[in-house]
């Protein structure tokens, strides 16, 4: 039977849409009212120092919008204006020095992308598969396109002493969340962000003024950045020794894991992005990263890696942004055990979960960069599963 | 090469915002306190999160015990069994807390403070005074826990490589299978949360669409509510209340009890919220909790009832408890 939405005039074909300026700024359409973040609120114990998710089985491409790119907030996110807005360098440093926001805008600018991804991405899963929907297994992830002073610029303007080897920096919220660098990384693509996306930075990723650490765990990329102190040593803060060291199982933890290795997930089908169009050509599509420079492959399995085959890479591959992989079938309706394992441009292969158990046991709580398995029903149905 | 952007940051300036203490001392202002000190001001300022014992409420962190734990299978990491450094427990307590009160401890009440966490984790004697000269002294259980970031040369190796492509393992079973701990939440439908829908739902036509949220607007109306004003306004002065109490729909006991009727309710009565005994009491001999009677608690938590456990200093504004009150009353009826 004809389709009455092509046979019969629809009202949209007929009367007005809105206006211009029904929305100065614009929000998405309401039938998209699912691409939100989410929180799983038995993680954490009040929602101000808490963690959201990215819903990245949603999106596509390789920019994370803004609005629904995932927060992490130690204290809350707060409201700091540009003319309130001070960044202070001191420390061993020639001349400790105050800037405004307007000085900010003064120094010589660059544009980078750059993947943030919180250290505990995965987390959950060190003891098996726990959450259902790669949103909340693997969406502490974000990508946007900055733009922002160098830090280098920054502390060659105060001149770096001989005897500084290590840069903190420390946000002025109340947690005033502060993590230590060594000098060679500030001095080398460590940005004074203030845009993202074409846009000032939101509340709630930093306004006005954040740092952005190319490859490194989200922790270190800190928010409304008040203080840059250059020292001698590492502050070993609240966040880089109870917090963000990796427990092995001796006993012993490691510290100062910034690198975030290499990883993929596929984004679609997913538990939260089922198959619903039943069998025949399927669009297989993820993200893949590396905190160590480019993405070069990234292969996908349907059976829970025993056969592996190479998926599209599409656009260009950033150095430490994500890069878009996609493979097309011919689905035949039958159970798939979806896999992808990225391999970085070092030649890193992205190892399974139980590859990192052997080496780190299950109380690492960080770092969790194994390879994700998601179980297609027959009936298109998706499920967070482990193989072995 | 310089811009000559920014100015030269004055001394007092550095002296208020560089306040980081290192592992070496380096930073530490002149102070001391002592552990029955530091317990009186922990009682005050930190319990109502960690506990008198500093052994943790609810999932807010544990600070003392859980030695030789770290190899177990849930290790419990605390400042006597994790952390390296005592310059981080004065760092953090100084600049970071209490929670939603943070940069209101002084120097000497965060040495009193460390003190107490000192002796709580077994490390010092009830007699303990510490200061800025004994400071480094003090060598934490696991400091010698930790070492730099190895994988470079434990995995990256292993991790490295010709990647297999075909025949790669014999036989691939479903060991383990999110669904069975349930613990993901889910949209109405019993779906994981944010499952996007059906954009050809042709076989699905009969699927209901779901119900709109139209209660708001009877609520909206009602009669002789709070205003909305004094509401909204009361809403931002929550905040500072929101860390430990939890008011309307759903809301559960958290450090604090939930909220939800708590106007003309008796005090320390909310199920399964554990009391301080002065409040229970309080309660008991007929408190209850009217306007007039929450006016007077929140204006001054300790002198109203004394002894309770409601780590607040109180609310200055009248204006401020008249809107959280009217925001109580709106939030959770």
């Amino acid at each position: 039977t004809p389709d009455p939405l092509i046979t019969e005039v629809q009202d949209w074909a007929s009367s007005f849409g809105d206006p211009v300026d029904a929305t100065p700024y614009g929000m998405p359409i309401r039938f998209e009212s699912q691409v939100v973040r989410r929180n799983v609120e038995w993680l954490t114990e009040s929602p101000v120092s808490s963690i959201n998710f990215t819903p990245i089985h949603a999106l596509e491409g390789t920019i994370t919008p803004q609005g629904c790119a995932f927060e992490r907030h130690h204290s809350g996110a707060i409201e700091l204006s540009k003319p309130d807005y001070r960044l202070m360098i001191d420390g061993l440093v020639e001349t400790p020095l105050v800037f405004t926001y307007e000085d900010l805008t003064r120094f010589p600018r660059e544009t980078r992308t750059a993947f943030c991804e919180c250290a505990a991405n995965g987390g959950m899963e060190w003891g098996g598969a726990q959450l259902e929907g790669c949103q909340f297994t693997q969406g502490m992830i974000h990508n946007m396109e900055y733009v922002g002073v160098p830090l280098r610029l920054l502390l060659e303007e105060a001149g770096v002493k001989p005897e500084g080897k290590w840069v903190y920096a420390e946000g002025a919220d109340a947690s005033s969340n502060g993590r230590s660098m060594p000098l060679e990384k500030a001095m080398d693509d460590v940005l004074v962000a203030f845009y993202a996306n074409g846009e000032a930075l939101r509340k709630e990723h930093g306004y006005p003024v954040r740092l952005v650490v190319p490859g490194f765990e989200g922790n270190m990329w800190v928010k409304w950045l008040r203080r840059i102190g250059v020292y001698d040593q590492a502050v070993e803060s609240r966040e880089e020794t109870s917090k963000y060291t990796d427990l092995m199982p001796d006993g012993r933890a490691r510290k100062w894991t910034w690198v975030m290795d290499a990883k993929s997930v596929i984004t679609s089908p997913s538990p939260q992005a089922p198959i619903y169009h039943g069998k025949g050509p399927l669009v297989i599509t993820g993200l893949a990263w590396s905190g160590h420079g480019k993405v070069t492959r990234v292969d996908v399995s349907l059976d829970g890696g025993k056969n592996w085959q190479e998926a599209e890479l599409t656009g260009e591959a950033q150095s430490k942004a994500l890069t878009r992989f996609r493979l097309n079938i011919d689905w035949d309706g039958s159970e798939l055990l979806l896999q992808s394992r990225a391999v970085d441009e070092t030649g890193y292969v992205q190892p399974t979960k139980d590859a990192l158990r052997a080496i780190r046991g299950t109380n690492s709580v960080y770092h969790n960069n194994g390879i994700q398995t998601w179980w297609v029903h027959e009936n298109g149905e998706v499920e967070n599963v482990e193989v072995a | 090469e310089k811009l000559g952007l920014g100015r030269p940051a004055l001394p007092a300036e550095i002296a208020a915002w560089d306040v980081a203490v290192l592992p070496d001392g380096t930073g530490l202002p002149e102070g001391s306190g002592d552990v029955a000190t530091g317990d009186e001001v922990f009682a005050e300022k930190c319990a109502t999160c960690h506990g008198d014992f500093a052994e943790g409420i609810d999932n807010w962190p544990v600070l003392a015990g859980g030695e030789g734990s770290l190899k177990d299978r849930r290790p419990v990491k605390t400042i006597g069994s994790y952390w390296p450094h005592l310059s981080t427990v004065w760092d953090y307590i100084h600049r970071s807390m209490p929670f939603g009160a943070a940069q209101t401890v002084t120097p000497d009440e965060a040495y009193a403070i460390t003190a107490f966490l000192l002796y709580s984790n077994g490390i010092v004697e009830d007699d303990f005074v510490l200061s800025k000269e004994n400071f480094t002294s003090i060598t934490m259980p696991n400091a010698d826990g930790f070492y730099p970031d190895d994988r470079a040369e434990s995995e990256y190796a292993t991790f490295s490589g010709e990647a297999c492509m075909t025949d790669c393992a014999a036989e691939v079973k479903v060991t383990k299978r999110a669904v069975t701990l349930n613990v993901t939440p889910t949209d109405p439908d019993g779906r994981p949360a944010g499952t996007l829908p059906n954009p050809d739902p042709v076989v699905e036509a009969a699927v209901a669409e779901p119900a709109a949220p139209e209660t708001t607007a009877e609520t909206t109306t009602a009669a002789a509510g709070p205003d909305p004003a004094l509401v909204e306004a009361g809403a931002k002065v929550f905040k500072k209340c929101a860390a430990c109490h939890k008011v309307g729909e759903g809301a559960k006991n958290a450090t604090g009890p939930m909220l939800n009727g708590i106007l003309g309710r008796a005090a320390g009565t909310v199920e399964g919220f554990k009391y301080s005994k002065a409040m229970a009491d309080a309660g008991a001999a007929g408190l209850v909790w009217s306007d007039e009677n929450l006016h007077a608690y929140l204006s001054d938590p300790k002198g109203f009832v004394k002894r309770n456990k409601m780590s607040f200093a109180g609310l200055k504004s009248k204006d401020d408890i008249d809107a959280v009150i009217a925001y109580l009353e709106s939030a959770g009826g």
